[in-house]
């Protein structure tokens, strides 16, 4: 990355020549850039692109062909306890017959003993994340019988059940309406507040109202991440059929962070 | 029907094959679930066929070579808990291909099976127990070994509960909390082993895949939490099982396939209620 490391600010994800690739298919090719503490990063670009490849390749689940990954300063595997992962919904069984409290629960393991029965605490934690994202109300309801909506929130409060220092968000307003991914990204803001949060989305333009940096993937790192976005940058990543839509809030964002 | 009721308290063999179902569905209902949910079933379908290769070796045994401590049920074990550990290894080292050594082990133990109980005299009896089933003939030793499959089965599915219910529904989260979740996918293929092994007396190698699944999936829609399907599928298991002897009893019908009839009438019952409830609703 490009910008000015701060007096202060401790890099949170490091990523120096990275390449990946699936059986010979190059994914990602020479990837750099680095994320600080409490930045806001959006990975965007189409899909297919290589966004979910880095994902996985900064919690460790692949390993880069090429190149070096540190997280928190150490190795992706040994840093996954301090990160609080969302996956993508639709890789859920919808009708899983388990409850709210039982899902944001397993954000606990990992924490309590070795047969994984769950202590107090434990449930205190996932109450408390259930109550950060208002949904303490429906701990008792079964997880298939949420909406769209409330299950994302529902999964976010597993992340934050973690008790991470650095979420990761994989396409979490896909398949919702637009009302509810404002009230979600505003969620995400107030989180931002007290840990660093970098997500995956195919959606540039609601990301952009809110995140410090974007960082747009399609094999290679096409943009460094920057709070300007550019009818250009889009064009290079999708294709000249997509229309930009402007927001006045970006031009507000420079102030944000320095 | 009446006639069950009636010869029940007089023969052994009748209280026998009740308790027999009885035992396998607690085994049957938790380990069903979890089979259900993970969607391992054709796993637990080659499992279930490949013992016929350890019933067969042992039978050969007992018969030619007089070893008559190696009982069917033991050899059950063995090949059951071989083939759990062989696919659990495909899965680990190349995942894409567990479709082709699931189909491999499948048939590889019934080919063995089959050689095995062609060489040994009483031939035919022996496939067809096997095949469909013989709960209408365990013994006591048999009820013993089964009570003690079941004990460590039912003890280990509700130890890890909460571990199987993280690697069920979100196996890449399990492991990113630190879950050893490869071993508790071998621990869960190594359960489903036994339990299908419980099943096989009841309703024969067959149509365990049946008694392992439709249960649990009849369950599931009345079921809020993986526990309360694992109840209410041992319940269902229970009354399949108990219903599948009473009304095979009087018109001599086979018992397993009795049991399995009602067991796929109970589910089908309850997946078009669910749809038409679903429409209803919506």
């Amino acid at each position: 990355m490009d910008r000015e490391k701060a007096i202060g600010e401790k890099p949170v994800i490091e990523i120096e020549n990275v390449s990946f690739a699936y059986d010979g298919a190059l994914a990602l090719e020479q990837v750099n850039f680095t994320v600080y503490e409490r930045d806001f990063l959006s990975i965007v670009g189409p899909n297919a692109g290589g966004k979910t490849t880095l994902l996985k390749l900064i919690l460790g689940l692949l390993q880069p062909r090429q190149g070096n990954i540190r997280v928190f300063g150490t190795s992706p595997e040994k840093a996954r306890s301090r990160i609080g992962y969302m996956p993508q919904r639709t890789t859920l069984d919808p009708l899983f017959p388990v409850s709210v409290m039982d899902v944001v629960l397993m954000g606990r393991l990992g924490h309590g003993t070795r047969l994984g029965f769950y202590s107090r605490v434990d449930r205190l934690k996932a109450r408390e994340a259930l109550q950060r994202v208002e949904m303490d109300d429906f701990r008792n309801r079964p997880f298939s019988s949420l909406s769209g909506g409330q299950s994302q929130r529902v999964l976010i409060a597993r992340a934050l059940a973690v008790e991470p220092a650095m979420l990761l968000l994989d396409e979490p307003t896909a398949n919702v309406d637009v009302a509810v991914e404002n009230e979600f990204y505003e969620l995400l803001k107030k989180l931002n507040d007290t840990m660093t949060i970098v997500l995956v989305t195919h959606d540039l333009g609601f990301a952009s109202h809110y995140v410090t940096h974007v960082a747009c993937v399609n094999r290679k790192l096409l943009a460094h991440p920057t709070c300007e976005i550019s009818g250009e940058m889009i064009n290079a990543l999708y294709g000249s059929q997509v229309h930009m839509i402007r927001h006045d809030e970006i031009q507000g964002r420079e102030d944000r962070h320095d | 029907m009446i006639e069950f009721f009636q010869d029940i308290t007089q023969q052994t063999f009748l209280r026998y094959a009740l308790l027999t179902g009885v035992l396998a569905s607690v085994s049957c209902g938790i380990i069903g679930t979890y089979v259900v949910t993970r969607r391992i079933t054709s796993v637990a379908g080659a499992i279930a066929h490949s013992i016929l290769g350890g019933m067969g070796i042992a039978r050969y045994c007992q018969v030619i070579c007089g070893w008559e401590w190696f009982h069917p049920l033991i050899g059950a074990v063995i090949a059951a808990l071989i083939s759990a550990f062989v696919i659990a290894l495909v899965r680990l080292k190349a995942r894409q291909r567990e479709d082709t050594i699931i189909g491999a082990v499948w048939a590889i133990g019934m080919a063995i099976g089959v050689l095995f109980i062609f060489k040994t005299p009483g031939y035919s009896d022996d496939l067809m127990s096997y095949l469909f089933g013989s709960i209408l003939m365990v013994t006591p030793d048999e009820l013993w070994m089964m009570a003690g499959l079941d004990i460590l089965v039912v003890a280990f599915g509700l130890l890890f509960y909460n571990k199987f219910l993280a690697v069920c529904f979100d196996e890449e989260f399990a492991l990113l909390r630190g879950l050893r979740v490869d071993f508790y996918h071998i621990l869960l293929l190594c359960l489903t082993a036994l339990t299908v092994v419980l099943l096989v007396t009841v309703v024969g190698i067959i149509m365990v895949i049946a008694l392992l699944t439709l249960p649990a999936a009849a369950a599931a829609p009345f079921s809020r939490k993986l526990w309360h399907m694992m109840a209410l599928s041992t319940l269902f298991t229970v009354l399949f099982t108990a219903s599948g002897l009473a009304l095979s009893y009087g018109p001599d019908l086979p018992p397993g396939a009795t049991t399995i009839v009602i067991a796929g009438a109970v589910y089908i019952i309850v997946v078009a209620a669910s749809r038409i409830r679903a429409k209803v609703a919506a």
